[in-house]
């Protein structure tokens, strides 16, 4: 007697208090969950402050996911903000053949020694370039969202932007350019983020 | 119709509140419950529900207001977490001695000391001997669909209940979950027509007074024949709901038991990671099991007896400290109901998950590899175990037991 072993994707997410990574996390949650997956999006939770690394996590499948610990083992590693490198193992338990997603100005390669002789996949977004350019401000989550879902495979990228304008005019009803803003972020991570 | 939807546990909560639409919520927020009373908050703002809320400035007074409410003829509900649930304490027993049918969210996390904000079962735990029915989801949708059931046991029991979920792990993870419609809801809770209650003219009555020694014992007594007589009740109402929904409920899951050889016995969300850790032990030809225990008030004591003896040994899996020398609640009670059958497994504790400490899958492993030791060797070693605890001080073992008898003989 047995079932299938349940092998969903795994995404951890490393961000720093009021970036937005709790809400990106949720956020694909949704995208996942619009596109008629099984999803988990869940925050790990402490005494967080404004600027204090936080870490948040997603599980994406075409089952229901039982695991309720956090992910040790990711396929893929998303990095909100690069100064975390400093501080943060973000590369920690990646797995092979995964991928690590930094928003950053930097090339992968000024980045890769400061990530504990990680040597698999860097994929570099200038998320705060984008959203400077797009919203006016330095939003980097929905740049960054974009990235994940374009570098993973993990969703089909048409229904994906489709369902994020949808996520979007319900969450900023009624403040029609941050819908655009939010789009224009979301397509333009997608056109320029380089998955080496 | 059943809607698919993606919420956290305590969105999920709130919801099943706004279809159970109640007379009376008296609440005061406290993490990792805070949300419930939120979104309710919404909720009443947009009319969707015709609730009193009672603003409190205490959970002392949040579970006074849910006393008075109930014991007026009213459906009341509140929510709470930890220190929130601690600072009850006094009253959860004037509820459920006055056999007042409070429908209590609990969301579970630590007692301070060290301060904690993350989950453990430290704060309901402590409660267990209050009186309270006690009911344990391991994801937002048994959180929601035991909210529901909750109604009617609470009400045909007249006892006051407790539906706990993990904090955090799925009082603030978002994941799938399926909704009934408003009306279904309704429908399955009914009205609330009390046969007695303190506002009722043609027949007044005093609630609360004082017990002397001629009544008081009767009282106890008859709290746990209630208690007793609430067990087909949970299950009449869980099979209406299982015709309604499909989702099958009973006092506890048995996951992969047929042919299992060892087992675990877990409360709460970490059941689902022991679950992953079973399929994969599975699908390496291991035949390990799972049993999920859902209804800890009132303890199954005869049917979980029956699930466990369907193996050589189970792990008893507590996350609560009771700091009784001889291992956690669920492990006392769990074990103790083994001892009238024959053929009883080995039984042997773990301690785990305090204060939020991650179990993972690996750490079942470990615990399902100790179990075989156990059957191979005839020799369970200590019961009183801890998995997933950091001190070299102590043996892997934690603590053996057997060491004093040397000492104390």
């Amino acid at each position: 007697m047995s079932k299938k072993v349940n092998d969903a994707v795994e995404i951890r997410w490393h961000g720093r208090g009021g970036q937005g990574a709790k809400t990106a996390c949720l956020l694909l949650a949704e995208a996942a969950f619009c596109s008629g997956k099984y999803v988990q999006g869940f925050p790990e939770y402490g005494p967080e402050r404004m600027g204090a690394p936080i870490t948040a996590y997603n599980r994406i499948s075409d089952e229901q996911c039982n695991v309720h610990s956090n992910i040790y083992t990711p396929n893929y590693v998303v990095v909100v903000d690069d100064t975390l490198l400093k501080s943060v193992d973000v590369a920690k338990g990646i797995k092979p053949g995964g991928i690590l997603i930094i928003n950053s100005r930097k090339e992968p390669e000024d980045l890769r020694p400061l990530l504990n002789g990680y040597e698999g996949k860097i994929c570099v977004i200038d998320a705060e370039k984008i959203s400077l350019e797009t919203l006016g401000k330095n939003f980097p989550n929905t740049p960054m969202l974009a990235a994940v879902v374009k570098a993973s495979q993990v969703l089909e990228q048409e229904r994906f932007i489709a369902d994020m304008r949808n996520s979007f005019e319900h969450k900023f009803r009624g403040k029609e350019e941050l819908v655009e803003g939010n789009m224009k972020a979301l397509i333009k991570a997608m056109d320029e983020v380089n998955v080496g | 119709m059943a809607k698919k939807d993606r919420m956290s546990g305590n969105e999920a909560v709130a919801t099943a509140l706004r279809q159970i639409n109640p007379d009376v919520m008296g609440a005061f927020p406290i993490t990792p419950s805070t949300e419930i009373p939120e979104y309710f908050s919404q909720f009443m703002a947009d009319g969707e529900v015709d609730t009193e809320f009672v603003a409190v400035e205490s959970e002392h007074s949040a579970m006074s207001v849910c006393i008075g409410a109930s014991a007026a003829g009213a459906r009341a509900v509140t929510a709470t977490s930890s220190c929130g649930l601690a600072y009850m304490w006094e009253l959860l027993y004037v509820a459920a001695s006055s056999r007042l049918p409070i429908c209590m969210a609990v969301v579970n996390r630590a007692l301070t000391g060290p301060i904690n904000i993350n989950n453990d079962h430290s704060d309901s735990m402590g409660a267990r001997d209050s009186g309270w029915i006690q009911i344990y989801a391991e994801t937002n949708q048994e959180v929601y669909d035991n909210m529901i059931q909750a109604i009617p046991i609470a009400e045909a029991t007249r006892l006051p209940i407790m539906v706990c979920q993990d904090g955090f792990i799925t009082s603030h993870g978002v994941s799938n979950i399926e909704l009934l419609e408003d009306e279904e809801v309704r429908e399955f809770v009914g009205e609330y027509n009390p046969e007695n209650y303190l506002l009722k003219e043609e027949n007044p009555l005093a609630v609360g007074p004082y017990g002397i020694s001629p009544y008081y014992m009767e009282v106890k007594r008859a709290q746990a024949q209630a208690m007793k007589d609430s067990m087909p009740i949970i299950i009449q109402t869980a099979r209406k709901f299982e015709d309604l929904t499909g989702r099958k409920y009973r006092f506890f899951e048995e996951y992969m038991m047929d042919d299992a050889e060892v087992a675990v016995v877990v409360i709460g969300s970490s059941a689902g990671t022991g679950k992953d850790a079973v399929d994969r032990l599975r699908a390496e030809g291991k035949k390990v099991g799972l049993i999920k225990l859902r209804v800890f008030r009132p303890f199954p004591r005869v049917p979980l007896a029956m699930a466990m003896c369907k193996v050589k040994a189970v792990a008893i899996m507590d996350k609560a400290e009771g700091f009784s020398n001889s291992g956690g609640p669920l492990f006392n009670e769990a074990r103790n109901s083994l001892y009238d059958l024959p053929g009883r497994p080995y039984a042997i504790n773990y301690i785990y998950g305090l204060g939020g400490r991650d179990i993972t899958v690996e750490n079942y492993y470990e615990i399902f590899n100790d179990l075989f030791i156990i059957v191979d060797t005839y020799d369970p070693g200590d019961v009183y175990r801890y998995v997933g605890v950091r001190d070299s001080r102590y043996d892997e073992g934690g603590f053996d037991h057997r060491t004093y008898d040397d000492v104390y003989r």
